[in-house]
C-alpha cells in the first residue's frame, strides 16, 4: 500500500471524497495515431470543472514495439519501496525493460513521487505453477505490490497502453508526462477532477486501470458500498473507497470473467427502471430482466458519467437517470466523447454528428479493424 | 461591441467586459464553452456565435440572447425576464427553475428541461422546443408552459421516460398523435387540435417569428397532447416506483 510519509494529511482509502469532474476522449477508428496533443486541448477547455487535484490521461496503442508485454507503470514514494517492489517483480516477471518515467518540470505540479516504468510479462514457471491463466495473474500481483508494499502504487498494468496521472490541473499532468511529444495512440481519455474534500494523492487522481481496462468517471455513486462488497467476494480489494475503483473492477470482472458484451454490462450497471422495461419489446424484457435479477448488487446508483477504455476502443456511459452531462460526435473515422460539447469543438469545430446519449445508453466507438 | 474568444479566455473577464459596457449590442464570435455569459443582465442583445458554457443567461432580466450553435446544460437558469433563442440544440436541465421570459430552441433538449419551472402573478415564463425533449421534461414543474413541437428527424419520440413527474402546476403541450411513454398518474392528459387553443396558438406564432422555414398554420394544424396536474389525483406517497 503506498503510505505517504512527506505529509501528515490523511490518504485516499482513509477519508471518502465526492468528487466532480471532467471526461473526455477521442478515438481515431481507422487505428491512425495522434498524440496526447488534443486531448490535452479538449479537456483544458472544461478547466473549471476541475480544481487542480488530479488530472489523467489514459492512451491506446502508444507502445507498438513492446506491444506484447505488460506495461507496468508505478509511483513509488521513497528507493526503499522501489527495492521491495523491483524484487517481487524479479521473482514473477521477465522484465525486458525498465527505466524512470521521462518527465518535464511544469508549473503547478509538485510534491511528485518517483515514477517508474516496466515492460515485462510473467515467467512461464511461476505462470504454470500457479494454476491461473496469464490476465488472472497479472492482476494477482498487481493486487498484491498495492496491497502489501508500503509506498509502492502499480495506476498502469496493460498491454500496449499507459495511464498517467498525478495531482494538478490535467493539462498541466499531460505536459508534464510529455504526452504531446512522446506518445502517439489511436485513442485518449482524460479526466480532470474535482474533489470537494480531498487529501490529493497522485493514485487517486483517474484514471484507473487494470489490465488494458481504464476508466474515468465523473460522479459520485450512493451504491457504492453495496457494489464494493459483492465484488470483493470475487477476489478484489477495493483499498481506496473511491466510486472509480469499484467500477473499474465490476466491468473487469463482467468482462474477462463473466464474458458479458459491453451492451450487456451497461444493462446491469445502468439498468433500467421496472417500469421503463415494462413499456419495451418481449424480448428486450427478457434479456433486461434477465441480467438485472443475475447481478443485482452491479447496479451503480447514484450520478455517474462513465468513459470505460480498452484494447480497441472506448465506451461511454451514463447513469440511469442522467444525472451527469455527456456528449458523443463524429467526423470521418474520428469519434469524441465529453462532459461538455466545447471539449469536442475546441479539437473539431465542424463535426458529422453530435448528440448527448440517453441515461443508460452505451456508445461504443471500435477500431475498424476489431469491429 | 464585437467580442472574439478562444479557448484561453475565462468566463470571468468576458462577462466583466459584457456587464462593464455601454453598448447595447454585443456579438461574440468563436465562443467556446465560456460559462454564465450573460447571467444577471436586463438590457443587452448578445449574439453568440459559437458553443456558449453552462448557465447560459442564468438569472437573465431582461433583454435578448441568440446562439448561432448548440447550447450547454442549464441554459436560462432561474431567469426572471427577456428571451433566449437557440438556432441549434440545447443541454440538459434548460429554463432551471426559470420563473419569467422565454426560451425559444430551434432543435432538442436534454434531460430535465423546464425542472422546477414556476409562475407567479405576471410571471409566466415560457419554453419551446423545435425538435424532441429528454426524460423528465417539466420534472416538479409548478408553473410556466413548455411545448414540444416534435419537428426532430432523428427518429426518437418527443419525449422519453418520466415526463411531468412530480409536476403540480403549469402546462405542457406535446405536438403528437399518441403519447409515447407512461405519464403518471398524477398528471392528466388532454388531446387537442393546436390551433382551436388560443393560448398555444399565440406561443407558436411568436416562436415562428425567430426562426426562419418554421410554418405557423402547419405546426398548429395539428394534434396536441396538454399535460396538466391531476387535481383528483394529488401526490401522496412517493416520488417515482424503484
Amino acid at each position: 500500500m503506498f503510505k505517504n510519509n512527506r505529509s501528515s494529511s490523511p490518504l485516499e482509502g482513509e477519508v471518502r471524497i465526492p468528487s466532480g469532474c471532467a471526461v473526455s476522449a477521442i478515438i481515431d477508428r481507422s487505428g491512425k495515431t495522434m498524440t496526447g496533443e488534443k486531448i490535452i486541448r479538449s479537456i483544458a477547455t472544461m478547466h473549471d470543472r476541475s480544481n487542480g487535484l488530479g488530472g489523467g490521461f489514459a492512451g491506446y496503442g502508444i507502445y507498438p514495439d513492446y506491444k506484447d508485454y505488460y506495461a507496468f507503470h508505478l509511483f513509488y514514494n521513497d528507493f526503499q519501496s522501489r527495492k521491495e517492489t523491483e524484487d517481487f517483480l524479479n521473482k514473477h516477471f521477465e522484465i525486458v525493460y525498465s527505466s524512470e518515467m521521462k518527465t518535464r518540470k511544469t508549473k503547478g505540479i509538485g510534491n511528485v513521487p518517483i515514477i517508474y516504468r516496466y515492460f515485462l510479462f510473467p515467467l512461464s514457471k511461476k505462470l504454470n505453477n500457479s494454476l491461473m491463466d496469464e490476465e488472472q495473474y497479472v492482476v494477482k500481483c498487481v493486487n498484491r505490490i498495492n496491497a502489501e508494499i508500503d509506498g509502492a502504487f502499480v495506476f498502469s498494468s496493460g498491454k500496449n497502453m499507459g495511464i498517467f496521472k498525478g495531482v494538478g490541473f490535467p493539462e498541466d499532468i499531460g505536459k508534464f508526462y510529455l504526452l504531446d511529444e512522446e506518445y502517439k495512440g489511436y485513442a485518449w481519455t482524460a479526466h480532470g477532477r474535482y474533489p470537494t474534500n480531498t487529501p490529493g494523492w497522485w493514485g487517486g487522481a483517474h484514471p484507473f486501470g487494470l489490465l488494458d481496462y481504464s476508466v474515468v468517471h465523473n460522479g459520485e455513486i450512493s451504491s457504492y458500498d453495496a457494489n464494493r462488497r459483492y465484488i470483493e467476494m470475487f477476489g478484489y480489494k477495493c483499498t481506496l473507497q473511491t466510486d472509480t475503483e469499484v467500477i473499474t473492477y465490476i466491468i473487469d470482472y463482467l468482462i474477462r470473467v463473466k464474458k458479458l458484451t459491453l451492451q450487456e454490462i451497461a444493462k446491469v450497471i445502468s439498468a433500467s427502471f421496472w417500469s421503463t422495461i415494462e413499456e419495451k419489446s418481449d424480448r428486450e424484457k427478457r434479456e433486461e430482466t434477465f441480467l438485472r435479477k443475475a447481478f443485482p448488487s452491479l447496479l451503480i446508483n447514484g450520478p455517474f458519467s462513465i468513459v470505460f477504455g480498452f484494447n480497441g476502443g472506448i465506451m461511454a456511459l451514463n447513469d440511469r437517470l442522467k444525472l451527469r452531462s455527456m456528449v458523443c460526435a463524429e467526423k470521418g473515422d474520428k469519434a469524441y466523447i465529453s462532459s461538455e460539447e466545447c471539449g469536442i469543438r475546441v479539437i473539431e469545430p465542424e463535426l458529422d454528428r453530435i448528440f448527448s446519449p440517453a441515461g443508460g445508453q452505451p456508445v461504443i466507438y471500435k477500431l475498424k479493424e476489431a469491429e | 461591441m464585437v467580442i472574439v474568444l478562444n479557448e484561453s479566455i475565462d468566463f470571468r473577464a468576458l462577462n466583466k467586459r459584457i456587464r462593464g459596457t455601454d453598448e447595447h449590442k454585443i456579438t461574440l464570435n468563436g465562443c467556446i464553452g465560456q460559462r454564465y455569459i450573460g447571467t444577471g443582465v436586463s438590457d443587452k442583445q448578445i449574439e453568440i456565435n459559437g458553443t456558449p458554457g453552462n448557465a447560459l443567461g442564468a438569472y437573465l432580466n431582461g433583454g435578448e440572447i441568440v446562439v448561432h450553435g448548440n447550447a450547454q446544460d442549464a441554459t436560462g437558469d432561474t431567469m426572471n425576464n427577456g428571451e433566449i433563442v437557440i438556432h441549434g440544440n440545447a443541454g440538459d436541465a434548460t429554463g432551471y427553475a426559470m420563473r419569467g421570459g422565454k426560451i425559444y430552441i430551434r432543435g432538442n433538449t436534454g434531460y430535465r428541461a423546464g425542472i422546477h419551472m414556476k409562475a407567479y402573478m405576471d410571471f409566466k415564463p415560457v419554453i419551446v422546443i423545435g425538435g424532441r425533449a429528454g426524460s423528465f421534461l417539466g420534472e416538479y414543474q409548478a408553473g410556466g408552459i413548455i411545448v414540444v413541437l416534435g419537428q426532430n428527424d432523428d427518429g426518437l419520440p418527443i419525449i422519453n421516460n418520466f415526463c411531468g413527474t412530480g409536476m403540480h402546476g403549469g402546462k405542457i403541450y406535446l405536438r403528437c398523435n399518441a403519447l409515447p411513454h407512461k405519464i403518471p398518474e398524477q398528471v392528466c392528459a388532454k388531446k387537442i387540435r393546436g390551433c382551436d387553443d388560443k393560448e398555444l396558438s399565440e406561443i407558436v406564432k411568436d416562436y415562428c417569428k425567430c426562426f426562419f422555414g418554421m410554418n405557423y398554420n402547419e405546426l398548429l394544424d395539428a394534434d396536441f397532447f396538454v399535460l396538466t396536474p391531476n387535481s383528483e389525483n394529488p401526490y401522496k406517497r412517493m416520488y417515482t416506483d424503484n
